[in-house]
């Protein structure tokens, strides 16, 4: 088949075949490369931190000495915390994705808000600290307090949903919004029966991960002020609070050595949390998408 | 969509060639027309697509529509229950009268006209639901809420999309399970179950094996007793066997409109002729 050539082409297959090899072994390198310092990162903050890890650590609040000290005020601040986040950013950044996909007409201005709303995804976490401190913390003047931080939050995650949930509505087919449409159905009819339930997989799991990610920030909520020692949980949206990441932060500035080791349980609490929220994200996908 | 944009690109090709002439309507008796279109002109943005169609559809009996790809007839069956306008770019001028009330008319809301004027498509398109809230869906958004009711509708739908026999152990089992002839001919049942007088009929058998092909014709056959069908068609053979009238579409004219008998064994214009002759397309 090859005829006078089989002989140069033999020779340049081996070429092939070892440069094959060779790519094979560097891509794994690269691999490699973020699995070490993973793994790193997991044996250093659980040889360090595990030694502090207990139920009282999980229930005691922080206390000036590190063998008293606890992260209950930073575990429960950030669970309100993250209510309080999943409630705006996930009911507006839907609506908005369902005007944006479905009801908004196709022009120039429509566009350029898609744009920018993913431009928004990419915008510093501390720009949206500062613009909650101006318009939650000052304007409106609910203080250093729970909503403000909240609200402040949800700003930070509502581009990262919308684009989420815009996504999910668009994998929606058209010939099922067609049929809908086709027997009478309004937009409103079609988005509630059709659209929705089909694109909720997508939805709830951008939801999620963009929570985790809201729930390990820590500058926006310096700059609103979230406290760094409390003792009570808050009892109102306008009460104070503390969350994990600040608490955190707060022991690894302290002088002492044994601090490092309570931040360090602290680290392992926000780890597990956070690990829990993803494998949720990760069923939800699996469940609903073996189903369409 | 994507076929809009297709027969969009067709049309632009075969614009330049076009013939200039008149419509020739041919010889249609006049019998109760259920839905009539005067002078209908419809633009992609600035594509023509349909040139002056106008057409009387009889009520009760089966219409088809052939001509080659891109000759405008999804577009035109697509008009019929304003489902065209779904493409936000565009534009129609002329009229389409249901039962005589203009269906363009500020007035006439396009929801009604579709639970009137029911759609079946090209691919079988049933929800990512039981085969029993599939059937069900229509009545669901008019309001029905009653189980009895709704039970009722959807044996009756089924019965009247042939496939109850089939499917009675099975309604709430996922549509998506069934198979494409079976799915055809639920999505036809959840038509059906909205109680329209007409049915727009989009190539619905061009996804099937021959044998569900042979059912779905089959029951066209059994529904033309109480509903005006209107069928696109790629297949001549179909339309012979099934159709009572048939009109011939060529570049967005429709080039003939007749009884089937006499458009397929005596056509009036050269170009329908060619055309079922095999000439082109």
């Amino acid at each position: 088949m090859l005829g006078q050539n089989e002989q140069s082409i033999k020779k340049r297959m081996e070429a092939r075949v070892a440069a094959n090899k060779v790519l094979m072994v560097l891509f794994g390198l690269a691999t490699a490369v973020g699995l070490v310092f993973l793994v790193l990162l997991f044996y250093r903050v659980l040889t360090q931190g595990i030694g502090y890890l207990s139920l009282d650590y999980i229930l005691n609040f922080p206390a000036p000495y590190p063998d008293k000290a606890g992260i209950y005020a930073g575990l429960i601040g950030s669970v309100f915390l993250m209510i309080i986040v999943a409630t705006f950013s996930v009911i507006i950044g839907v609506a908005t994705a369902i005007y944006l996909e479905e009801y908004a007409p196709q022009n120039k201005f429509t566009d350029f808000i898609r744009v920018n709303i993913q431009n928004l995804a990419g915008v510093p976490s501390i720009v949206f600290g500062l613009l909650g401190l101006t318009f939650f913390v000052y304007m409106f003047n609910f203080g250093y307090t729970l909503i403000a931080g909240g609200l402040t939050m949800a700003l930070l995650i509502l581009p990262v949903i919308v684009v989420a949930a815009q996504e999910a509505i668009r994998s929606v087919p058209a010939e099922i919004k067609e049929a809908s449409y086709g027997m009478g159905a309004t937009k409103w009819q079609t988005i509630a029966r059709v659209i929705l339930p089909a694109s909720i997989p997508g939805i709830l799991t951008g939801a999620i991960i963009a929570l985790s990610r809201a729930i390990g920030e820590t500058a926006p909520l310096i700059i609103v002020g979230a406290a760094t020692a409390i003792y009570s949980l808050p009892n109102s949206l306008l009460a104070k609070y503390t969350v994990m990441p600040i608490q955190i932060y707060n022991w690894t500035g302290r002088p002492q050595e044994e601090w490092q080791y309570v931040a360090g349980a602290g680290i392992i609490v926000l780890l597990a949390v956070l690990l829990l929220m993803n494998s949720i994200a990760v069923l939800i996908r699996n469940k609903y998408q073996r189903r369409l | 969509m994507n076929k809009v944009i297709e027969e969009k690109a067709n049309i632009n090709v075969n614009q330049k060639t076009r013939e200039t002439n008149g419509n020739q309507e041919g010889t249609v008796e006049k019998t109760n027309s259920i839905i009539e279109v005067n002078d209908l002109n419809l633009w992609y943005g600035s594509d023509q697509a349909l040139y002056e169609v106008s057409m009387d559809v009889p009520q009760e009996q089966v219409t088809a529509i052939i001509g080659p790809s891109g000759c405008g007839k999804s577009t035109f069956l697509k008009t019929l229950n304003r489902m065209v306008e779904m493409v936000p770019i565009v534009k129609t001028s002329g009229s389409i009268k249901y039962r005589d009330q203009d269906i363009f008319s500020s007035k006439y809301k396009q929801e009604y006209l579709r639970t009137k004027v029911g759609m079946v498509f090209q691919k079988p398109n049933p929800f990512p639901k039981s085969v029993y809230d599939n059937v069900a869906y229509g009545p669901r958004i008019h309001g029905i809420k009653k189980k009895e009711v709704l039970d009722q509708i959807v044996e009756k739908s089924l019965k009247g999309a042939a496939i109850w026999d089939e499917l009675k152990d099975r309604l709430h089992e996922n549509a998506y399970g069934l198979s494409g002839g079976q799915q055809q001919r639920v999505c036809i049942a959840r038509a059906l179950a909205v109680e329209p007088d007409v049915i727009l009929m989009d190539e619905p058998t061009s996804a099937l094996d021959p044998i569900s092909t042979a059912k779905v014709e089959e029951l066209v056959q059994e529904l033309k007793q109480k509903y005006s069908i209107i069928i696109v068609t790629h297949n001549m053979q179909q339309a012979a066997r099934i159709s009572d009238k048939t009109a011939f579409f060529l570049n967005g004219e429709l080039i003939e409109f007749a009884n089937t008998d006499d458009l397929f064994q005596n056509p009036q214009d050269k170009r329908t002729e060619d055309y079922i002759t095999g000439r082109f397309g």
